[in-house]
């Protein structure tokens, strides 16, 4: 073969296969995210040199066969059938799991009868050598007509061998395995006559090339796990357990790094507006550019944190486990037994919690779960939460031993998870379902994880979120910096004016000017403008035009809520919750002569963060991960109109 | 009888199948007739249940079961 040409090899192979960890090992970390051509499938491809032949692997979805239905598992046939599609591959590497061989030999003879040259790879032999089967691989490769490597992608045994024989691949030999044509006119009944005859064939090569010490029906070690693990009493409180652990983890171990790179980017700023000339540019990087950075970056412990533990639940096979056990009550939503663990990291952020939707098969139940995960009330919502709550609500001891302030809080959360399982429940009438919802899953063996496959996956998900929501999030907040920023006309200069008089010099000190001048600006910027303007529409809710500035500029994030406040009541310290606490207590509606802050405004302005989606990061999340605007831009109308009219409803009930 | 039916622990033979889109997916999984398969255990809540086919486990929903037809083997 010509040196110049790249040799395209796909990775094929049944899920929990192990073809994601061959394909880690042979290209390391020189991997990319892109799209299979036409489709918005994920396609990871990964680049190296097998004695100086550039070599591209391409990693295709996991499946059982070629007459797929889903999307995911549809690209496989496609790519193989259109000899013209650019990553049309040269050879197969088919990855089999040994201990389930007859299965995987389906697709795999499906493969080659589509006249492409495969080599299989029996994965996992070591499991193999140690149950009762073993397999004869020269018997097998001869009886198949292809090269057969049995490897261990764990420990990266045979991979050389593996990786010699590719580069020669272009000699492969090929047969067919189903070689008479079924007359058959009807395609669903051709396939099936198909698939049982093909069984047949295997049935007959295994015979040849399997022997088996003893006939048992299943593995006892997985029994005995699962006997626990499902048990009615022991596998729920597990779940729990283990829900528990992920929520805690993601919850407060993250905080510190979060903290860390938070600090890190404000003590960025603050030099960068040292040591830059002052001025239009510096403030937009630092105040736009930068800040949309730092507000995508903060997310990477809890993200980096969610996949860990999602990784690793996935590769021991808990996770089949837990869907195994939940799936009847969630079902009845709309939602599926994954969809447990995407509601569960809500509580912590929805950003991480969408990215793991994509372990739901069915389109319809993911997209459901996508949509109504962010009514899960997240951490960002918490500022919001203990200001307002500590702003209205007593610190009282309910029944002698519940505080009051605890109780309400709790309430909120159950709000988020209740609307967001009755929303479900809509949805699962509204939505159209674009496939049958199947739940024929297989419940792999547990074994433990690999770490090496758990990492790259961390690095995969992280990647994914800074490149593609990234982008979003950063445009975002550059446009929530100028309207913030920015007033039509000299408004902000007639402002400076006003303020640097020699009289206000005297009776005021400069720090004290600095935030009045602040303050001013807001209430004059485009956002103040937005605010005053959108008064009478959120004037029924209870909300005047400054909670009007603050929903516009926390639209970034929720707990921006706490420190436009803070700008607007020309408070310095933002971290100060107390000194704000204090102000917005003082503030005095002018028609009604009486607090602003009363309970029906403060409980009104809750409900509305509890749905409300005031989130560009998980705006922008869903959009990757639904490659379209229309489920964003559903989302965000269906949670603005919920969280409108829950708002109006109780403003108009409490006051 | 219907798979549905079987109980934990027990087996039987596949015989057939009375839904068309379903028996591509359960033949191209392994459960093709004349293959055994035993009834390994039940979700606690009654629903989805799993069976042992071809050397491996397969989980499926009660509704799903109701459609592979089955006739229970008398050993074990």
């Amino acid at each position: 073969m010509a040196a110049d040409k790249t040799l395209k090899v796909a990775l094929a192979g049944n899920p929990n296969s192990g073809k994601s960890t061959l394909f880690n090992i042979l290209t390391g970390l020189n991997q990319k995210i892109g799209n299979f051509p036409g489709v918005t499938v994920d396609k990871k491809s990964g680049f190296t040199k097998i004695k100086n032949i550039a070599v591209e692997f391409i990693d295709f979805p996991g499946s059982y066969s070629l007459n797929a239905l889903s999307e995911d598992e549809k690209v496989l046939p496609d790519v193989l059938h259109d000899r013209n599609n650019p990553v049309h591959p040269d050879v197969v590497l088919y990855v089999a799991d040994s201990t389930n061989i007859r299965r995987s030999l389906f697709l795999c003879t499906q493969i080659m009868d589509t006249g492409i040259p495969v080599i299989l790879v029996l994965n996992m032999i070591d499991l193999l050598e140690k149950s009762d089967e073993a397999i004869d691989v020269a018997k097998l490769a001869d009886e198949l007509g292809i090269k057969v490597f049995a490897i261990t992608a764990r420990d990266a045994k045979g991979i050389e061998e593996l990786k010699l024989a590719l580069i020669e691949s272009l000699e492969l030999p090929k047969k067919k395995i189903l070689s008479e044509e079924i007359a058959e006119t009807d395609k669903a009944k051709k396939q099936r006559s198909e698939t049982i005859q093909r069984y047949k064939v295997i049935g007959e090569i295994l015979k040849k090339t399997v022997t088996k010490k003893e006939s048992g029906l299943g593995s006892s070690v997985t029994k005995k796990i699962d006997d626990i693990l499902t048990h009615r009493i022991y596998g729920f409180l597990i779940f729990f357990g283990v829900l528990f652990l992920v929520f805690q983890s993601i919850f407060s171990w993250s905080a510190y790094p979060m903290e860390l790179i938070e600090q890190l980017f404000s003590a960025g700023e603050e030099f960068l507006l040292n040591h830059l000339p002052a001025g239009m540019l510096t403030e937009l990087l630092v105040n736009g550019i930068l800040a949309g950075i730092s507000g995508v970056v903060v997310f990477i412990p809890q993200i980096a944190l969610l996949f860990a533990f999602i990784g690793i639940l996935e590769d021991t096979g808990y996770m089949a486990r837990v869907s195994f056990i939940t799936d009847r009550m969630l079902r009845k939503f709309g939602l599926n037994g994954r969809s447990v663990i995407p509601l569960i990291s809500g509580v912590a952020c929805a950003v991480p919690a969408i990215m793991a939707t994509r372990t739901i098969p069915n389109w319809k139940e993911r997209i459901i779960t996508i949509m109504v995960t962010p009514l899960m009330s997240c951490s960002a919502r918490l500022p919001v939460y203990t200001l307002l709550i500590s702003l209205v609500v007593p610190s009282e001891k309910v029944f002698g031993f519940l505080n009051l302030q605890g109780l309400i809080l709790m309430a909120l959360y159950m709000i988020g998870f209740i609307a967001a399982i009755l929303t479900a429940l809509l949805m699962k009438f509204i939505i159209k379902a674009r496939e049958r919802s199947f739940f024929i899953m297989e419940l792999p063996v547990y074994r433990a994880p690999r770490w090496s496959s758990v990492g790259l996956g961390i690095i995969e998900k992280v990647k994914v979120f800074v490149f593609e929501a990234g982008k979003v999030i950063v445009a975002i907040s550059i446009v929530l910096w100028v309207l913030s920023s920015h007033a039509p006309g000299d408004r902000f200069e007639k402002i400076e004016k006003r303020f640097h008089t020699e009289e206000f010099l005297q009776t005021h000190s400069s720090d004290e000017i600095e935030k009045l001048i602040a303050n001013e600006k807001l209430e004059q910027s485009y956002a103040g403008i937005m605010g005053h303007f959108m008064e009478p529409a959120i004037r029924p809710l209870g909300f005047d035009w400054k909670i009007g500035i603050a929903l516009v500029t926390s639209f970034a994030a929720r707990e921006v809520f706490v420190g436009t406040m803070a700008t607007i009541y020309s408070v310095g310290d933002e971290n100060n919750t107390m000194s704000i606490r204090e102000k917005m207590q003082a503030e005095i509606n002018p028609e009604k002569g009486e607090k602003r802050y009363s309970t029906a405004v403060a409980f009104s302005l809750m409900i509305f963060y509890a749905f409300a989606m005031q989130c560009m990061s998980t705006i922008a999340i869903v959009y990757s991960e639904t490659k379209s605007w229309k489920w964003p831009a559903l989302q965000f109308a269906y949670m603005s109109f919920l969280a409108y009219f829950s708002a109006l409803l109780v403003y108009q009930l409490m006051k | 009888m219907k798979l549905s039916e079987l109980k934990p622990g027990q087996t039987a033979i596949i015989k057939d199948f009375s839904d068309g889109d379903l028996s591509l997916r359960f033949l191209e999984m392994g459960c093709v007739p004349g293959e055994e398969i035993l009834l390994e255990r039940i979700a606690p809540l009654g629903d989805p249940i799993a069976i042992r086919v071809s050397g491996y486990s397969l989980c499926l929903r009660v509704s799903e079961a109701e459609s592979i037809l089955i006739s229970t083997t008398e050993h074990k």
